[in-house]
């Protein structure tokens, strides 16, 4: 936004380019500083003497003999069994966010289309459903699992994770099916293409934009959940995010915290990536259905 | 669209909805009104040369009989939500009736676990939304005045904390700030005290959470207000140069105005999210200082012995109106918005 007749101070441009060098400090530091620190082991990452060690290396170089050292890594993924939660969440993410999709697409199309009164209700209900906080909702699968016996097993996860994904892809879409002309699908029908038929062919091959958007945000949501996925799932089936929690445990011997730390740099670095391939796509999903509803 | 071909098109994920969110509300309020069983017991006669004496144990066997025939539980009623660990109406009026002074009541009350963790949960909410929209529009604001060619890589920085998850989230951050941590240590030596950790202070621990939950969802309220900042129009901006206006008018008077829909939209979200804080408790290990309701209702399910689902339920349906309480005035504008719209 530079207007030309806004003119502004070197005052407030100094402030301004201050301010978001040390927001982006606050915000990526963090993730800089924890990679770095993966890298050694644990007696200079969390160091009783000198936090100075995190950077010269001290330990490292005594226990290892290199500056560097992916231990914790080799460790976490093999002894840690890291590489059976890793299988596990790219199960969970992909049954997850295709079946979203299909589900999801259908429904906020039907939804976009309909004139009538329950519509707009559904879509009021599903913000209800939005607002559930998902713990509660654990609390009450728990004992019919249990007692239907579908405990623990990553379908019962895969189902669960889409159900409750629902309302937000349905709201996501919504807003993008709304922005396809209807004119577009009613031509369709009226040269005889059947509801069905003029979503398929004529209405989904101009919502890929939607569809990544919303793809995304489901990616998101299976990969990073841990509160379905730590009660849900028995200890052979946890995803990475319960995976980095039980490295943490209650008797933290030596080697387990460094694990959780390579763990959390290898849960992270594929969802960062990804985001910043598609970032444009997470952008206009989250505003979607701020800025044109 | 017809009713029929909207049934068939929404059928498969209204399914979805219905069974595994709405049944498990029914069944969470079913779940509520159970307690588990009592452990049966039976008084064991144990001889030995110097006498005999009567113990009391656990009839093992009997009291997984039980626990077989009837998994849900026996029946409650509302006992289990007006138990020492929910409500506790019986111990508030005790303490009514014992104390002396209303602060020394309050600080009775604020020890029971339920109120203890509404207490904290409320606070979070309170100091976290708004923070939230107002470092979300300060970097959304200044964000928008910096060259367009350099916005991509700045706006992927900024949102980083927002895409992963809580619990890694908040680790990332505990690993520096404790004690063996780089934050902490220096912290150690600024203030020249060696046993400050953040475990050691209550007060303490809920300010990093606090912190912590600012820097987590401060990353979507900008997104959502940087691209509101775009669709405001150019013409009243410029007019109110032309007229004088000093910057901070223009924010007040024109930019605010234009994407309020929005700050309600942001606020909302960010309260309902807010409300169901859990995961931070975990990465921080706060548990001992800082409860939340949804902790509450974890730790009641991952519970060792037996799994406290009727406590844990009850916990739940009562979030679950705190949800309600919070949703309701945007449900009645939605409503009458609706009903004027007709």
């Amino acid at each position: 936004m530079e207007y030309g007749l806004d003119k502004r101070s070197n005052a407030l441009k100094i402030f301004n380019t201050t301010f978001i060098i040390v927001w982006l400090l606050v915000a990526c530091f963090p993730f800089i500083w924890t990679f770095w620190g993966s890298f050694k082991v644990r007696a200079d990452f969390f160091s009783r003497a000198d936090w100075w060690y995190a950077i010269t290396a001290f330990n490292t170089l005594l226990e290892t003999g290199g500056k560097f050292t992916t231990d914790a890594y080799s460790q976490a993924w093999t002894e840690g069994e890291f590489w059976k939660a890793s299988r596990n969440t790219v199960i969970v993410t992909f049954f997850v966010v295709t079946i979203s999709l299909f589900l999801g697409t259908l429904g906020a199309y039907a939804l976009s289309r309909s004139t009538r009164n329950y519509a707009f209700w559904i879509l009021i209900a599903a913000l209800i459903f939005r607002a559930m906080p998902h713990i509660t909702l654990v609390s009450g699968y728990l004992f019919p699992f249990f007692q239907l016996q579908i405990w623990g097993i990553l379908p019962t996860t895969i189902v669960v994770l889409v159900a409750i994904n629902q309302p937000f892809t349905l709201w996501l879409l919504y807003s993008f099916f709304k922005t396809v002309p209807k004119e577009l699908d009613e031509s369709a029908l009226i040269d005889g293409c059947s509801y069905f038929q003029a979503f398929r062919h004529i209405i989904m091959p101009v919502m890929w934009p939607g569809v990544i958007t919303a793809g995304l945000f489901s990616l998101m949501l299976a990969y990073n959940d841990f509160t379905v996925t730590a009660l849900l799932l028995n200890q052979e089936n946890h995803t990475m995010v319960p995976k980095i929690q039980s490295y943490l445990g209650t008797n933290q011997h030596e080697g387990n915290l460094m694990w959780a730390v390579s763990a959390v740099v290898s849960a992270t670095a594929p969802l960062f990536m990804l985001v910043m391939f598609f970032q444009r796509q997470v952008i206009s999903g989250l505003t979607a259905g701020a800025v044109k509803g | 669209m017809p009713n029929k071909t909207f049934f068939w098109f929404f059928l498969p994920t209204g399914l979805a909805m219905i069974l595994f969110i709405g049944l498990p509300i029914i069944s969470t309020g079913i779940q509520s009104f159970y307690a588990q069983h009592d452990q049966v017991v039976k008084e064991v006669k144990k001889c030995d040369p110097f006498g005999c004496t009567v113990s009391i144990v656990v009839d093992q066997e009997k009291t997984s009989k039980i626990r077989e025939e009837k998994p849900l539980g026996k029946f409650n009623g509302f006992g289990t939500y007006v138990d020492r660990n929910h409500l506790a109406i019986e111990e508030i009026g005790k303490f009514w009736d014992e104390t002396n002074t209303f602060g020394e009541f309050v600080d009775q009350v604020t020890n029971l676990p339920f109120y203890k963790a509404l207490i904290f949960t409320l606070t979070y909410c309170l100091f976290v939304t708004p923070n939230v929209l107002l470092l979300g529009f300060i970097i959304a604001l200044s964000l928008n005045a910096v060259t367009r060619r350099i916005r991509g890589p700045l706006i992927f920085g900024t949102i980083l904390p927002m895409i992963v998850t809580p619990l890694v989230g908040s680790l990332v951050l505990f690993w520096m700030i404790d004690a063996e941590g780089i934050i902490g240590a220096n912290l150690q030596m600024l203030m020249d005290d060696p046993y400050l950790s953040l475990k050691s202070s209550k007060t303490l621990t809920w300010i990093t959470i606090i912190i912590y939950g600012i820097w987590h969802h401060s990353p979507f309220a900008f997104v959502v207000f940087y691209a509101a900042l775009q669709t405001v129009p150019q013409e009243p901006v410029e007019a109110a140069i032309i007229d004088g206006a000093s910057r901070w008018q223009r924010v007040r008077h024109i930019v605010l105005p234009h994407i309020y829909p929005v700050v309600t939209f942001v606020a909302l979200i960010s309260l309902m999210d807010n409300f169901r804080v859990f995961e931070p408790i975990i990465g921080f290990s706060a548990e001992g200082s800082a409860q939340s309701l949804s902790w509450l209702i974890y730790d009641n399910l991952v519970n060792e012995e037996v799994i406290l689902f009727g406590s844990a339920a009850a916990t739940s349906m009562m979030t679950i109106v705190g949800i309600a309480i919070l949703l309701a005035p945007v449900l009645i504008r939605t409503w009458k918005e609706f009903r004027t719209a007709r």
